[in-house]
């Protein structure tokens, strides 16, 4: 027995040398640091947001804010003179973005159903890259597309049918209420289902995916069609992640900001009819912010504050369901 | 086997046949099949509609002069977004370089520091961030930066674009440090490597496809963005070269204004701009789901 003592063709590269001592430290001190830096961004969003919207909440009282619909944009620099009440803004997000979800999830639990049982095996893949495809459109052209051609071409006869139909048949009449302009509460809604449609898909097709082989096949086997097993197996155990899936959905909507600000309609006022042309909490940020006044700013930071704190709220719930079910990869991208 | 327990008049039925229960049921199973095939093709439509509608009318005034050009009074015919092209390209430029390594490095703490508690929350509040309104993104820029010393242009915007971006790099990079196998981390630190130097010259260069994959959806994502612009960037009517101090325009800006203005001249130039921002947004997100494709094949 003899020991070799030539040393391995090590890469010189990979050789530890002495700076290694406190190289490794500094490493990991630096990838410390980014990620803290995310954390460090969201505090500092908080912040700076709050700071500047307390004085707009102390002004107009902080009920008051949520509750009142009047708004009525001061022109002061120091001080506050105008009226913030955001409710009308409040309702107009609210409203639209029930309609998106309204439509979107129904045919997102369609698309997911179709991908994963129903569509030929090997158009699986490619029919959910075309339906995330949605997800990669910028807001913009959505604005554009629905402003210029989806609101007057599509939606506009289909509002009208709705008002004709629904317009005079008593308790929901008043939903249906005309005439519709060519941006209003529905024509936003409708635009907004479309975006938001590829992330409840993405999510519930991930969950529904999940479902184990043997349940699926143990139900067939005690005789069940094709549609119980969907609906008694599949839905029914993807539950919760369909919930946060929506729930996701939910906050983009809530959220999205240029497509609505282009749809909505743009009045400072709220309407209970489907076919009102309001104002959304995102959209009067994105429409007023450049002839805003330093203390109507301050009432557009307050109302981004708002939105914030409810879209956050939406969102941690969310990502609580769906945490349980496991992480779906990719869905960052949406 | 004539003599059977149960009497019955009915004669005997073969168990291919079914009662009219189960009739209703197979019916509806049927007609829920269609549905839902119908929903498919309901979800198609619009991303049909829209890739269409947006060719039919941009393709025409897409040309040299529309890249070239900046744009004249919003009646006027011709003229270009050259303007906003620059102001774009500056902006998604400086952000990338910010929020790239940033988060690849956030991603790196994730999972080859990450124990404990602290990791989780980063990750939880990651997602979170992936979800904030951009539009509350640029009120938060505003007030910290704009409002605080250094005015509307081109840094602010950049600093609000890699904010978006920060948490979708780092939620891309993460899953894809997490598919590099732990075999080559153990034979890299089995060679006598150190941590960092594993990390840097074995698992970043094994997952570098994924990384690049996760980058190029966040450009994408901000080269579509407009919200946060309006708020920081501003807009302007020039070309500028300043990196601060001047608003400085982008593609979507002018998407979003030549959208709203009543002249065809002006929406004519909308559309052209919203299909030069939809081929690079598409070519980067097709380009993305191509390499994960591949790369996800080879492991």
């Amino acid at each position: 027995m003899s020991i070799t003592s030539t040393s391995p063709d090590r890469r010189p590269d990979l050789r530890p040398t002495g700076s290694g001592r406190w190289a490794d430290p500094l490493f990991r001190a630096i990838a410390l640091a980014a990620g803290v830096s995310v954390l460090l961004v969201l505090g500092l969003m908080i912040g700076s947001t709050a700071r500047d919207a307390w004085p707009v909440f102390e002004y107009q009282g902080f009920v008051s804010f949520f509750t009142s619909s009047e708004w009525n944009a001061g022109s002061s620099r120091g001080e506050f003179t105008g009226v913030y009440g955001a409710f009308a803004f409040i309702y107009g997000t609210l409203v639209s973005s029930a309609i998106a979800i309204a439509i979107a999830l129904p045919l997102a639990l369609a698309i997911s159903l179709y991908i994963n049982r129903i569509a030929p095996r090997r158009f699986r893949q490619a029919l959910s890259y075309t339906v995330e495809l949605l997800a990669a459109i910028p807001s913009v052209v959505y604005g554009l597309w629905g402003l210029l051609f989806f609101s007057p071409v599509v939606l506009q006869p289909i509002s009208r049918v709705l008002i004709g139909t629904f317009g005079n048949v008593p308790l929901i009449g008043w939903l249906f209420e005309g005439p519709a302009r060519n941006v209003n509460y529905f024509i936003a809604g409708n635009v907004l289902a479309i975006m938001i449609l590829p992330i409840i898909t993405a999510i519930a097709r991930e969950v529904m995916a999940q479902t184990p082989e043997d349940q699926i096949q143990a139900a067939y086997g005690m005789g069940a069609t094709d549609w119980e097993v969907m609906r008694r197996v599949i839905v029914k155990r993807s539950f919760p992640g369909i919930v946060g899936a929506t729930m996701l959905g939910l906050g983009r909507a809530l959220g999205e900001t240029i497509a609505v600000a282009m749809l909505i309609g743009g009045q400072q006022r709220w309407g209970a009819s489907l076919f009102f042309s309001g104002q959304s909490m995102a959209g009067h940020i994105a429409s007023t912010f450049q002839d805003a006044a330093p203390e109507t700013v301050d009432a557009l930071i307050a109302v981004g504050v708002g939105l914030f704190v409810i879209t956050v709220i939406v969102n941690v719930l969310a990502r609580l369901l769906v945490w349980r079910i496991g992480r779906v990869a990719g869905d960052a991208a949406l | 086997m004539s003599d059977t327990l149960i009497q019955t008049d009915r004669p005997r039925v073969s168990l291919r046949e079914v009662d009219a229960h189960t009739r209703r049921r197979r019916g509806r199973s049927s007609l829920a099949r269609i549905l839902l095939s119908l929903g498919m093709v309901v979800a198609i439509v619009p991303l049909a509609l829209i890739l269409a509608e947006v060719t039919r009318r941009g393709l025409p005034a897409l040309d040299w002069e529309f890249l070239t050009q900046i744009q004249p009074g919003a009646r006027r015919d011709g003229g270009g977004y050259v303007h906003g092209i620059i102001g774009s390209a500056y902006m998604v430029g400086f952000a990338t370089l910010v929020s790239v390594p940033v988060g690849i490095l956030a991603a790196i703490y994730l999972t080859e520091y990450g124990r404990g508690w602290l990791p989780r929350i980063i990750r939880f509040f990651t997602d979170v961030m992936t979800g904030v309104p951009s539009v509350f993104v640029g009120l938060f820029i505003y007030a910290l930066l704009v409002r605080g010393a250094f005015g509307f242009g081109a840094i602010v915007g950049a600093a609000g674009l890699a904010v978006l971006m920060l948490p979708i790099i780092v939620r891309s990079s993460e899953e894809m440090l997490k598919l590099v196998p732990e075999d080559q981390r153990a034979a890299s630190i089995g060679l006598g490597a150190r941590k960092w130097q594993t990390i840097m010259r074995v698992v970043l260069p094994s997952a570098a496809p994924g990384l690049v994959t996760g980058a190029m959806l966040a450009v994408a994502r901000a080269a579509g963005e407009t919200a946060v612009l309006l708020l920081t960037a501003l807009g302007s009517l020039q070309v500028v070269s300043q990196l601060q101090g001047t608003p400085i325009a982008s593609l979507t800006l002018l998407i979003y204004r030549g959208a709203r203005q009543p002249f065809p001249a002006g929406q004519q130039r909308a559309w052209a701009g919203a299909l030069l921002l939809m081929l690079i947004v598409l070519v980067l997100t097709l380009a993305a789901r191509f390499v994960t494709a591949r790369w996800g094949n080879r492991r």
